[in-house]
């Protein structure tokens, strides 16, 4: 079927992998996302935490860097899993303002131009097409929170040795898999409102909504039932635990009850969740967020 | 436009009943929410062009999407190309191009950019796609627009778009819905040119979904007609139309129920058509002149006589009346 040929023929050359197909939503995708400069822009203030964080990281093994600044090593922070734990979670918040931006349209433009039958009538399954579109913030969100951030631990073990590494290997694992939790719950729940919402402001709205709403409601429950039970429909505070557990910093007594003089009166002890309460609520977010994409990631609603 | 190559086909090869089906219905039923939309399809459809046919609601667009795997059969299966659809829904994908009856389309793209995603998700690396996008759009007519956004385009131009996106990947099958919809008559006369050019390319076979029996008529050469979720009439149009009986129209003046009345005395089938219309099938014996030799006596003038066969409309009509789903 050349140009100048004008006429029908079949392909009869070689096909890409099957397995690999669905990565060729993101890259069609990545050439939209980076069109907007106000995005790009965004995007790389995303890197400025990470800059300051190997910046710190060098100051502490440079001995001359510091006479030169002034600075007295003790008062740099120490460089241990709090600080790690710092910079994820900084990290984590700019993973949802990319997500914000770039995930509710992914799905909802597909479905409100019913685009979908022209992708499943190919060789490219509901799940691969999911796939696809989730892999567009899954590389984005991995770039800005567990990628650099393990380079920045290698970074700082290069600095401070080998053992330093193998003693806090554990570190590396909790910046991963905090990470990866993160933005595996903040793809799915951005796909799945861009699955029920086909209009992206209404979509981004709802994904900021189902953040913050359940969080006050939850802030307020806890103040009136004296309990902080209510942080397990909170997706930021589910989040806060998961990330704390980690790292080892998770206390699940985190408040006394005080009087309006600031004297403890009851002493009582207000307990957050345990940590398998967090994991068990977030992986029913997430499967419901699956079972919605699979509910409505079809060719054709049936009206029934 | 058949090839040199077609020409030089032996007639064994020319012969549809002598290929493998190319869809293959075997018992296959759809339900929605319980309700039967597709009631126990069999057959074996083995043309190349085959216009499906059929009022609203009679299936053609649900059969087609139950052959592309997009609704699952209550029971039943279909084969296309000998692979089944239950089992082997990727692979046969691979060898279907589809154009949807409704607008589809990715947003904020271009028709390249939408043309050349669509074969990469078909199979084609990036560079054989982005070829055969450039080369697809210029097929269809749109390549001078091809790098225009697709939410710019006419309705005319989005049907092409579909066209191309449906063919990039070389498809050996193309389910075409509803091609002509809304379109005006040159519009509608590149569509049709285009389809029958893929069909006498010989490369694929073509399933032409449409409530335009003039669109089937110039491009199919077989026809399967859906009544209510069955097969009403599966048939090759030509051989349909030569069996069918010639017969007389004449356009008249007078007393045509009179006229009628003496012509049936004569052994003749008739139908009164309005606008002073006869149509009437001459049995053997009988010729024209005793039809003028009744006018006569009847003091009727005949104006104009034609002879006619069974045009696409009056099958479909037929079928209406009284298909019931064999083949």
């Amino acid at each position: 079927m050349a140009v100048y040929e004008h006429n029908y023929r079949n392909y009869s050359g070689p096909l890409t992998p099957e397995w690999g197909r669905f990565l060729i939503i993101p890259r069609h995708a990545f050439r939209d996302v980076f069109k907007s400069k106000l995005f790009t822009a965004f995007f790389a203030i995303c890197f400025i935490p990470l800059l300051v964080e190997a910046v710190l990281i060098y100051l502490h093994h440079n001995v001359n860097a510091l006479a030169i600044m002034k600075v007295n090593v003790r008062e740099l922070l120490p460089i241990d899993a709090s600080f790690f734990q710092t910079f994820v979670n900084l990290q984590n918040g700019f993973a949802f303002f990319v997500a914000l931006l770039v995930g509710p349209p992914l799905v909802s433009r597909d479905l409100r131009n019913n685009a979908l039958p022209l992708y499943l009538c190919r060789p490219f399954s509901r799940a691969e097409y999911v796939a696809g579109k989730m892999s567009v913030l899954l590389v984005l969100l991995s770039a800005i929170t567990w990628v650099p951030q393990l380079l920045l631990f290698l970074f700082q073990s290069y600095l401070q040795g080998a053992r330093w590494f193998v003693d806090n290997l554990w570190i590396a694992s909790a910046i991963f898999i905090g990470s990866v939790v993160w933005i595996l719950l903040l793809a799915l729940l951005t796909q799945a409102i861009s699955a029920l919402v086909k209009w992206r402001v209404i979509a981004s709205g709802a994904l900021l909504g189902l953040f913050f709403i359940p969080s006050v409601f939850a802030e307020v429950v806890n103040v009136i039932f004296r309990t902080r039970w209510a942080h397990i429909i909170s997706l930021s505070a589910l989040m806060k635990n998961i990330s704390a557990g980690l790292f080892g910093t998770f206390e699940r007594t985190t408040t006394f009850v005080t009087d309006f003089d600031d004297v403890v009166v009851k002493g009582v002890v207000l307990t957050e969740p345990p940590l398998w309460a967090s994991w068990t609520a977030l992986f029913i977010v997430c499967a419901i967020c699956l079972a919605l994409l699979s509910r409505k990631v079809k060719a054709y609603e049936v009206v029934k | 436009m058949a090839t040199a190559t077609q020409l030089q086909e032996p007639r064994s090869l020319q012969d549809p009943s002598n290929f493998a089906p190319v869809i293959d219905l075997n018992e296959l039923s759809v339900e929605f929410g319980g309700r039967p939309i597709l009631k126990g399809l069999r057959g074996e459809l083995r043309g190349r062009a085959i216009g499906l046919l059929g009022p609203n609601g009679a299936g053609k667009t649900t059969l087609i999407h139950t052959l592309l795997g997009f609704h699952p059969p209550s029971s039943g299966t279909a084969h296309i190309f000998g692979k089944d659809i239950l089992t082997d829904a990727k692979q046969i994908r691979a060898l279907i191009g589809y154009m949807p009856e409704r607008d589809s389309f990715i947003a904020k793209t271009s028709a390249v950019q939408l043309v050349r995603l669509m074969a990469e998700l078909s199979g084609l690396p990036p560079e054989a796609a982005l070829e055969r996008a450039h080369e697809a759009l210029f097929y269809v007519g749109l390549g001078e627009a091809r790098y225009r956004g697709l939410e710019t385009y006419s309705l005319g131009m989005k049907q092409l778009a579909k066209l191309a996106q449906a063919i990039v990947h070389g498809p050996k099958l193309i389910f075409l819905d509803e091609p002509t919809n809304g379109l005006d008559p040159p519009a509608r006369a590149r569509m049709i040119r285009l389809i029958r050019e893929i069909r006498d390319s010989g490369q694929a076979n073509i399933v032409l979904s449409s409530h335009l029996l003039r669109d089937v008529e110039e491009c199919c050469e077989e026809i399967l007609i859906l009544k209510d979720g069955r097969i009403a009439v599966y048939c090759n149009l030509e051989e349909e139309r030569k069996a069918n009986r010639k017969f007389l129209v004449l356009e008249t003046r007078g007393d045509q129920n009179k006229f009628a009345a003496a012509v049936a005395d004569l052994g003749c089938e008739y139908a009164l058509t309005g606008d002073h219309r006869v149509k009437i099938v001459l049995p053997q014996g009988i010729e024209v002149r005793d039809l003028y030799r009744i006018a006569a006596n009847q003091k009727m003038q005949i104006r104009r006589l034609t002879y006619k066969r069974d045009s696409l409309e009056d099958i479909f009509l037929k079928a209406m009346e009284n298909g019931h789903g064999s083949l």
